[in-house]
């Protein structure tokens, strides 16, 4: 009895090989994988970054192995979460670079868990593509780091261009009291006197603020011939709202940081007329075909849609154009870091999600103030400005 | 525009908000008189109020006053349950350890609120969708007046409900002196149950009127709690029109201050009037020194 058993055994456990044997595989790709590591908030107050960021590698990862990887190498990436706290993504990057020893990072979402981790990054020569958006990264030039989204002084630049434009030289802004607040601050303070405009009223608000009519009727008070508006939802509709509420009249300016049809939902009909800055995956389906942008774009929200099943965020993608700028440089440099940083630094004219990227010795981030087009909010639709 | 309209402008603003830190300043209150702690998780109610009112009305057809009673009503429930399964239970119900419980439920509040609603921000309809009421060449938001008037109905109703009726009553004694309300046969447990439906019901009013203005989010509850803690002591703890007289005034300081100094300093000059109020008066304008309360 005890013998018949294990011989059964034996018999099932042979089937079971021979079956696994003659399962038609992926083509099987020999040659070691490159291993790339990726920090992402995947969970926690910037989760809206990094879930789209995490799931945009991933699915560039699979086309780049589905193609048969770069050089026949699979792509391997490692992902770690930060949960957007800079102490987790400082463990988080020596854990990828000294225990996974991977070849590149890409990430973290966030400005300050990027400056937590560019000094490591330096010690180790690690190429780090970030995925935040503060100037502070890539200014000054940091050998070693590079990032992929817009920054708030290209947003400032295609407002302030639009109102050169239009006349328009005497403004009030209204910034909320965080770094994404300050350092839209500082640009639009920095910037004003190069495009001739005044700086008539500096105003703030708290992130969770439900109020700002005391703010704007001391604005109202003031010869300001428009508004700008520097924040993350809520603040800004509530600002929107009350300016309404105010009945004034002034045209009223948004950042970026509000591109999302959220934005619309929670402003409602205040939303309309507002005029704001933001990348092209917004309104992909308008911008003109002689933009380069647009194949990229319109690839990347239809697979990104059809794999997930949900909308596409205007976030994912940083990590999308992140792993394809490092794919690039891969299959020039080779498993070596120094070689990977040195390609990357060459990379010109790559059509990405965020812009036309040119990377130079002395620009890290490698876009202009192209990577935005300005749209304008009517009837609760984003149309863009000419 | 000259300074008059200005302030006028500010003093509007001012009452909006302290109406809504009166409202919510109330519902402390309330549970404060009945069991002498502070409950930490007034706030999360405020929110769940509003929550509860956007997954009702967002979508569909349901009238306004159907989804303003269901809503109170839901909350009241989920009021009723915390002191049933959280308070009762407690064999040595000492103010440090009810504290503690509320607090406690204030991030259960939040962290489900999270799950359900998610983390954006959520908005909902105005009560009546007219045009901002100008008066001079200030304005005023229409909702302002359904809040001021959400405020001062409750406030008659809840002075009427103390002095007239004999439950109302019976939790002025327990207040009073607990053990002592019970000798005289009031049953002292189903008045603090009482108590906190009632400051749930309360809660879940203020934020279903709120939500159309401030916008609701899972993490509303926090600062919304403090600022109605601060115009309870403004006020003065256990009085139910200091409750309310102390919300008006960290309102209209706060949108003065923010108007006329700066509006970085907005938080700040509420909490310097906080602190200048425990140095001067610790008992609040409206409080009476350990004699007497309501």
């Amino acid at each position: 009895m005890k013998r018949e058993k294990k011989t059964m055994i034996a018999i099932i456990t042979g089937i079971i090989f021979l079956v696994l044997l003659c399962i038609p595989r992926a083509p099987v790709l020999a040659a070691e994988p490159y291993k790339i590591g990726c920090i992402f908030s995947v969970t926690g107050p910037a989760s809206f970054l990094g879930d789209p960021e995490k799931k945009s590698a991933i699915m560039l990862a699979d086309q780049i192995n589905k193609r048969g990887g770069i050089n026949g190498h699979p792509i391997k990436l490692v992902i770690y979460d930060t949960e957007g706290d800079p102490t987790k993504a400082v463990l988080n990057i020596n854990k990828l670079i000294f225990h996974d020893k991977v070849l590149a990072v890409i990430g973290p979402s966030r400005t300050p868990t990027t400056l937590a981790v560019i000094p490591i990054a330096q010690r180790a020569q690690t190429p780090l593509i970030s995925c935040a958006a503060g100037i502070k990264i890539t200014q000054p030039v940091k050998k070693w780091v590079f990032k992929t989204p817009q920054t708030d002084a290209m947003a400032v630049e295609k407002i302030y261009s639009y109102m050169q434009k239009n006349n328009i030289k005497k403004v009030a802004i209204i910034t909320v009291a965080n770094a994404f607040g300050e350092s839209g601050k500082e640009q639009l303070v920095k910037q004003a006197p190069k495009f001739g405009i005044e700086i008539v009223a500096q105003e703030s608000f708290g992130p969770k603020d439900t109020d700002m009519t005391p703010q704007l009727t001391k604005i109202r008070s003031t010869a300001a011939e428009a508004v700008v508006c520097w924040g993350t939802n809520p603040g800004p509709a509530v600002v929107a709202k009350n300016m309404k509420q105010l009945d004034m009249k002034i045209p009223l300016f948004q950042s970026h940081g509000v591109a999302s049809p959220k934005f619309i939902e929670l402003a409602g009909d205040a939303a309309n007329g507002i005029i704001l800055p933001t990348g092209k995956i917004l309104v992909a389906k308008d911008i003109p075909d002689s933009d380069p942008q647009k194949p990229v774009l319109l690839k990347y929200i239809k697979d990104y849609e059809s794999r997930y099943q949900t909308n596409v965020s205007g976030f994912g993608g940083y990590a999308y154009d992140g792993l394809n700028l490092l794919a690039i440089a891969l299959k020039k440099a080779g498993p070596d870091k120094a070689k990977i940083r040195d390609e990357l630094e060459k990379i010109k004219g790559y059509k990405g999600v965020s812009g036309v990227f040119n990377f130079s010795p002395s620009d890290h981030n490698g876009l202009t103030m192209d990577a935005f087009v300005l749209v304008k909010i009517v009837n609760g639709k984003w149309q863009i400005i000419k | 525009m000259d300074l008059v309209t200005q302030i006028l402008q500010f003093l509007f603003s001012g009452i909006t908000n302290g109406a809504i830190y009166g409202l919510i300043a109330l519902g402390f209150t309330i549970i404060y008189n009945a069991t002498e702690v502070i409950n930490f998780a007034q706030g999360e109610l405020v929110m769940l109020g509003g929550m509860v009112m956007i997954a009702l009305s967002n979508g569909t057809s349901l009238p306004l006053p159907v989804g303003f009673i269901l809503s109170v009503l839901v909350v009241s429930g989920i009021g009723a349950l915390f002191e049933r399964f959280t308070i009762r239970p407690l064999k040595n119900p000492t103010q440090i350890g009810i504290i503690i419980i509320t607090i406690g439920v204030s991030i259960l509040l939040k962290g489900v609120a999270m799950f359900i609603w998610g983390k954006e921000t959520l908005s909902s309809r105005p009560f009546s969708s007219s045009p901002p009421i100008h008066i001079g060449s200030s304005t005023l938001d229409p909702q302002s007046l359904w809040i001021l008037g959400i405020t001062f109905g409750i406030l008659l109703l809840l002075h009427f409900f103390y002095q007239k009726t004999i439950t109302g009553k019976a939790m002025r004694a327990c207040a009073f002196n607990k053990r002592a309300a019970g000798l005289a046969g009031i049953p002292t447990q189903k008045m603090v149950l009482l108590s906190f439906v009632l400051s749930s019901a309360l809660g879940a009013a203020a934020g279903v009127a709120i939500t159309p203005i401030t916008m609701c989010s899972y993490d509303m509850g926090t600062i919304l709690g403090l600022k109605g803690f601060c115009a309870v002591v403004l006020g003065g703890l256990g009085s139910t029109v200091g409750s309310v007289v102390g919300g008006f005034i960290l309102g209209i300081v706060e949108a003065l201050g923010a108007g006329l100094i700066s509006s970085s300093l907005r938080d700040a000059i509420a909490f310097v009037l906080l602190l200048g109020m425990l140095f001067v008066r610790p008992q609040g304008i409206f409080g009476i020194k350990e004699v007497k309360k309501i």
